[in-house]
């Protein structure tokens, strides 16, 4: 089916409408951009376009131990939340998919809550219970709060892939004697591995951008690379920051690219 | 949670009466196993968000004193700091709602007009700072509106202005910054609700000899309107909760309702009165998302799973 030409519009009519949606465009995209192009430059000052060149800011970035202390355990958390997000997800995304159980809308509430449930009072709630329970400054204790902020991502993402995929298959596999385990990971999980594996790279993106909860949660040796960018851009608008800026701009094209590959394999 | 609670719909029926019992264990088996790989998460969102919520709740019932009292809810209608918080906030929230409208509206109609090929590019330019961190984007805007920032230098330099003009840290840079945060959240559930708008209703407009416009305005406008009210709700929730491009932004004039949070938790310790205004907070978000669930019937949540 088809929606080309579905309208007696010539494009040319439609001019003022593309250069406004360019326009619109060009709002999303440029910050970016200018960050990208700014991070090159040679010189403290942050001018546009850059009068001379040099990669000075990541020397600064790569240089500095507690810029790179905060990218590992940046990097730690956002890879254990991306599997741990990713086991619960899935297996809960599983159960809501077989539509058996009571109170669906209650357990899909709860499970995507931290979607709508406004960040800082679960940044103030965390830290609250971590203080009673000592997980305030540990990876364990920000690899369950990035979890619980992921798993609606990951619920989210393979519900619409057990969605497209036919849960007959599975019970095919069961009535022919393979076991509940077995017909999942030999049956349904080959067909829905591509948005087990989007879901997985939401998480760990998730987790790696989180700021706020990890501003209460996260410090000391834990400290984030958001946490620590948070402090420095607080005080002064440091160039480093364009650069560790454009890693992560970098960061978000290849997982989002990563997502969309496997999302077409599907 | 009680394991029997697990639906038997198909049990029951006198003329199955044989494999009734054999049918009902094997069901209850199955609910049993599809609770357990729900519990985990279950377990999870329960302790980390709900517990500590229901904490915060409780405390903030009491004074300073450890007594029971409407202290700290008393404080938002009496002291003029809060009142002011409120005002600050609803109004960040109202004007960059509007924006988003202003400008998500032309880019989801335009997006939806094109062919596919052309839309899964454009799109790039949508989901790309969706997913971009806000403490990245946050931090261009700083560098683009900064007094010796972008925009004043080349002003500046054009000769259009002597001094600086003061773009950071007001109300006008929050604006701006949310709203380029906050713009895809409000594009991509219009574009997918425009998306579904069936053409055949504007050629049959246009048939019967609408102008373009007037098909527009009496067809597509109507139609699209579920999609601009799901995106709208999401963005006024997301701002009443902001916090990161505010408390960079603001240069400490502007204090919205999350800074408030936070300054009152982190630096007075004052739970009780953060713990009131999270209350409140949430209240007010469930209640806005539950009106919006009723009216129209939809999900606010739909933004994460349309991208």
């Amino acid at each position: 089916m088809s929606m080309e030409n579905a309208l007696p519009i010539s494009h040319r009519q439609r001019l003022w409408l593309y250069a406004l949606g360019g326009l619109v465009m060009l709002f999303l995209i440029a910050p970016s951009v200018i960050i990208v192009i700014m991070s090159f430059s040679g010189s403290s000052l942050l001018e546009f376009p850059p009068q001379e060149w040099s990669l000075r800011w990541y020397e600064s970035y790569f240089g500095s131990v507690e810029w790179r202390d905060a990218t590992i355990v940046s990097v730690k958390v956002a890879v254990m939340t991306a599997i741990v997000a990713t086991l619960l997800g899935t297996a809960a995304a599983y159960a809501i998919n077989a539509r058996t159980l009571r109170l669906t809308g209650l357990i899909n509430a709860l499970l995507t809550a931290s979607l709508i449930i406004p960040v800082i009072l679960i940044g103030i709630g965390t830290f609250f219970l971590y203080a009673r329970i000592g997980l305030n400054n540990t990876l364990t204790g920000l690899v369950i709060a990035h979890t619980v902020q992921a798993l609606p991502l990951v619920v989210l993402t393979v519900l619409s892939g057990l969605r497209s995929y036919d849960m007959n298959q599975e019970m095919v596999a069961r009535s022919l004697g393979a076991g509940r385990f077995s017909a999942f990971f030999q049956v349904t999980m080959p067909q829905i591995r591509f948005s087990i594996v989007s879901g997985a790279l939401f998480a760990f993106i998730t987790s790696f951008d989180e700021v706020v909860v990890s501003l209460f949660i996260s410090g000391g040796e834990t400290t984030t690379l958001t946490r620590r960018m948070f402090n420095a851009l607080r005080d002064q608008i440091d160039p480093t920051i364009a650069a560790i800026s454009t890693c992560l701009i970098v960061l978000s094209i290849i997982l989002l690219s990563a997502a969309q590959l496997f999302g077409r394999g599907r | 949670m009680s394991v029997a609670s697990a639906s038997l719909d198909h049990a029951g029926r006198p003329d199955a009466a044989l494999n009734t019992d054999a049918l009902r264990a094997d069901a209850r088996r199955e609910a049993r196993g599809l609770l357990a790989l729900l519990s985990p998460g279950l377990v999870l969102v329960f302790a980390v968000i709900i517990v500590p919520i229901g904490w915060l709740f409780w405390l903030s019932l009491f004074d300073e004193s450890g007594e029971l009292s409407a202290a700290n809810y008393a404080r938002f209608f009496e002291q003029a700091s809060y009142i002011k918080t409120f005002v600050t906030t609803f109004k960040v929230a109202f004007t960059v709602t509007g924006a988003c409208v202003l400008l998500g509206y032309p880019l989801a109609y335009m997006l939806s007009q094109l062919p596919r090929r052309a839309v899964s590019i454009c799109l790039i330019f949508v989901i790309l700072p969706f997913w971009t961190s806000v403490l990245v984007r946050t931090y261009a805007w700083l560098v683009i509106l900064q007094r010796k920032g972008l925009v004043n230098t080349w002003l500046m330099d054009l000769g259009v202005i002597g001094q600086p003009l003061p773009l950071a840290n007001n109300f006008a840079s929050v604006v701006i910054g949310m709203t380029h945060i906050m713009l895809p959240f409000l594009v991509l559930p219009l574009y997918a609700s425009m998306r579904t708008i069936d053409v055949d209703c504007l050629r049959a407009g246009m048939n019967l000899g609408a102008s373009p416009a007037a098909t527009f305005r009496q067809i597509f406008f109507p139609l699209s309107l579920p999609g601009l009210a799901s995106g709208v709700v999401i963005v006024f929730v997301l701002c009443l909760g902001f916090f990161v491009t505010p408390a960079l932004m603001g240069g400490g004039k502007v204090i919205m309702w999350a800074m408030r949070m936070e300054q009152t938790t982190s630096l007075y310790s004052n739970w009780g009165a953060g713990a009131a205004l999270g209350v409140v907070l949430l209240a007010v978000t469930l209640a806005l998302l539950g009106l919006f669930h009723r009216l129209l019937g939809a999900r606010a949540t739909g933004v994460w799973s349309e991208r």
